[in-house]
């Protein structure tokens, strides 16, 4: 049943609107390939490890075969063409074989033609085939451990952070964590990871701010939180980053090796990251399809347009937003079930009536995509190091997602913007959650905004102004829209930006078993 | 103001303090002694835990209230004061018109892989801070944000080609002393490429303290909390101080 009393006409409006200003992305997203899709491609089938003899440290292999058919044939055909032409025509073994070749610079890549194309695709989807069925064996096997171990007993689902740059202590953090009652173990990623076009191999443990994302690390977190599952009696979920320049390849290494969410937006890299718009949607359809795949559940990041912008004045963009990547998902093949979108409270707590306002606006979306596993993220911007206000600001938060039915709690920290969160400071936001959910549990049941309230005309509100800014962007179109500032105030044109150079314009032979078999062709 | 001070809990001169901390000990009598312990080293006499939990199996967080020992002695801080006048956004625009009689540049950013641009934007977007608007509504000035993750050859580039009066950079994260390296890193940078002629450079972030401007090699370092006006009030300050004697 609906609170807000939502006209449906209204709201089929706003996701028509979505859908007009998402298109023209998404052709374009369907006319580009990039550097970062082909190298996920190769990962999917069977590429692994590091050429550890480069004079620039580590350069995984996959890079190292990308880039060089780049140089030899360009990459507007694909890598699956010349790689795997390549691999038969020296009688190689396997890709790592070809990569070693490769950079012993044994390798003449050329784009092949009529049957030797064909057999170097019909060689490539068999190897991408093998990757992908990988991923399928995890979805599996993550279903069969939910249902051996159980899922959290009630919503929202804790979500809590660990972040220390050494993975084998992000184990510790975390096995205490989910002890301590946490459903879903987020591991943040160093600062700077989603600027480095390539990812780092093996286990690492030295970041900054964080912990690189790298297939090993992922491997044992996902393992250590297997074992925690066994011990607490529910299936421990594992979240990681597809964000930055390596999202689809971040992507594959999650569905290789069973993460259970990743962070996955269809803008924020492009606002806050600086990252080239064009590469940005390119990356994020194909990551979108590995995760569908793979039954991965994205987090979409609105949270992050409160922080730059004001959280009242700018609501309806995450509205808006929310509505664009529900749009960009669906169409990549995540169905609402395994859409984690993102919205926060972040109003300033001088604000008069903030408590409403966020009520309003978690309401609104929660009404908005009933069968989303919307995720509620935490007050920062107004967390001021004055660690008992923001222990209370914590509680209201808390409290606002157990009456708007919020399906995943990011659990917020009093030391939020103050220091690394100590063990101490878990502990004590953990308590905070586990009181709130115990103490008011079923509060949802007698929560009836007055029909013509506060609450609910400014949910109305919100969404009127979210119709009225998809029109403006539709009309504009959403790349201008973007390189107007519309969005965090971050002004952003589709011709700049970080990454632009690994965006290639398909040419009419391209060939991508990935895309083939994911999209169900 | 007296001279000497102790911490005051609701009696002048009963040096109450409240900490809070975790022990790796199993709660237990012996965590709770080992907290008091602590308590004593730390100066407080008598301290009194008032809660403890455990958490996990291997460690106890603590609450605990005591009569700190030391006493302050308000001679020996030392500080630095505000050396300049706070002004309005319209007498810095003011002075700022009959200083130069064009805008003064700003250009800001977050160097090195620093990506949190909520301090540098608080400072410069219009949006402003703590209910003051950024550098940005200031018509006398024309910012730049460079925005996160600028490397310092970047920021040296943008910053001549602009003809940048002044550079702003963040740094929040700290991690291995990173928010100093890199701001050392870009002062050094400044002085090879521009020497004496380099614009005024201002570091700021929620853990620099405003001593360490020599150490930092930049003129003058913001800490938390600092608001737009402050630092527009500042660069006005800087550019007056920068002008020949009887320029103004």
């Amino acid at each position: 049943m609906t609170l807000l009393g939502l006209d449906p006409e209204v709201v089929a409006t706003a996701r028509r609107l979505a859908a007009r200003a998402a298109e023209p992305v998404v052709s374009i997203a369907k006319a580009h390939t990039t550097v970062a899709v082909e190298r996920a491609t190769l990962r999917l089938a069977g590429i692994t490890g590091a050429d550890t003899g480069h004079r620039a440290g580590d350069v995984p292999w996959v890079n190292r075969v990308v880039d060089t058919v780049r140089d030899h044939c360009g990459l507007d055909h694909g890598v699956v063409l010349p790689a795997f032409h390549a691999l038969r025509e020296h009688d190689l073994g396997s890709l790592t074989e070809l990569a070693e070749a490769t950079a012993a610079g044994q390798i003449q890549y050329r784009i092949p033609t009529g049957r030797a194309a064909d057999r170097a695709a019909r060689t490539g989807h068999t190897a991408i085939a093998k990757g992908l069925r990988t991923v399928d064996r995890n979805r599996a096997q993550r279903d069969k451990l939910v249902t051996r171990f159980g899922n959290p007993p009630r919503r929202p689902w804790i979500y809590l952070i660990v972040a220390t740059g050494d993975i084998d202590e992000d184990v510790v953090q975390a096995a205490n964590a989910a002890r301590a009652g946490a459903d879903i173990i987020a591991v943040i990623r160093s600062t700077g990871q989603s600027l480095l076009d390539y990812v780092p191999e093996g286990a690492t443990h030295h970041g900054f701010a964080g912990t690189y994302a790298t297939q090993e690390n992922f491997r044992i977190m996902r393992a250590a939180m297997d074992d925690v599952s066994k011990e607490v009696g529910r299936y421990i979920r594992v979240t990681n980053y597809a964000s930055g320049l390596c999202m689809p390849e971040i992507a594959v290494l999650a569905g290789l090796q069973r993460l259970d969410m990743m962070l996955n937006d269809s803008m924020y890299g492009i606002l806050f990251r600086d990252i080239n718009p064009i590469r940005t949607f390119v990356d994020q359809r194909f990551s979108r399809q590995v995760h569908a795949r793979a039954g991965i559940v994205i987090n979409t990041g609105e949270d992050n347009y409160l922080t730059t912008a004001d959280a009242v004045d700018a609501a309806h963009t995450v509205t808006v937003s929310q509505l664009l990547n529900e749009h960009f998902a669906h169409e990549a093949g995540l169905p609402d079930e395994l859409l984690g979108l993102g919205h926060a409270f972040e109003i300033n707590p001088a604000v008069p009536e903030s408590f409403r306002l966020e009520l309003a606006h978690a309401l609104l979306a929660r009404e908005l995509f009933p069968d989303a596993p919307l995720k509620w993220m935490p007050p920062t911007k107004h967390m001021t190091g004055d660690v008992f206000a923001g222990y209370q600001l914590d509680g209201f938060f808390n409290l606002a997602g157990v009456l708007t039915g919020q399906s995943i709690l990011l659990v917020g920290m009093m030391t939020e913007a103050v220091v690394t969160p100590f063990l101490s400071d878990r502990d004590l936001a953990l308590r905070n959650v586990r009181y709130v959910l115990d103490a008011a549990s079923g509060l949802a049941e007698d929560f009836r905004p007055a029909p013509d309230g506060f609450i609910v005309k400014r949910a109305h509100q919100v969404l009127g102004e979210a119709v009225d800014l998809l029109d403006r962007i539709v009309r504009d179109g959403l790349l201008d829209a973007i390189a107007d500032g519309t969005f965090g105030l971050m002004k952003r044109p589709p011709d700049a930006g970080k990454g632009a150079d690994g965006v290639i314009a398909k040419a009419d032979g391209y060939r991508n078993p990935a895309a083939d078999l994911l999209e169900g062709k | 103001m007296k001279r000497h001070v102790r911490p005051y809990g609701d009696t002048t001169g009963d040096g109450m303090v409240q900490v809070s901390f975790t022990l790796p000990v199993p709660p237990g009598p012996k965590a709770e002694g080992a907290a008091l312990q602590l308590a004593a080293k730390m100066g407080l006499d008598p301290a009194m835990v008032v809660h403890s939990h455990g958490i996990g199996g291997d460690f106890t967080f603590f609450v605990v209230y005591g009569s700190a020992t030391h006493i302050v002695d308000l001679d020996a801080v030392e500080v630095v004061e505000r050396e300049y006048p706070l002004l309005s956004p319209a007498e810095v625009n003011g002075v700022l018109r009959k200083l130069l009689r064009r805008k003064l540049v700003v250009v800001g950013g977050c160097i090195g892989t620093d990506a949190h641009t909520v301090g540098i934007d608080a400072i410069l977007n219009i949006k402003g801070f703590a209910g003051e608007k950024g550098l940005e509504y200031y018509r006398e000035l024309r910012v730049v944000n460079l925005g996160a993750q600028v490397t310092v050859p970047e920021l040296v580039k943008r910053a001549r080609a602009e003809k940048a009066d002044a550079v702003l950079v963040s740094q929040v994260v700290t991690q291995r002393d990173a928010h100093i390296l890199n701001t050392q890193e870009m002062s050094a940078a400044f002085r090879e490429a521009m020497g004496d002629r380099r614009p005024v450079l201002v570091a700021g972030g929620p853990r620099f303290d405003p001593l360490m401007a020599g150490e930092l090699g930049v003129d003058r370092v913001f800490g938390r909390g600092t608001t737009p006006g402050e630092v527009a009030s500042y660069l006005v300050h800087a550019l007056r101080t920068a002008q020949p004697e009887g320029a103004t």
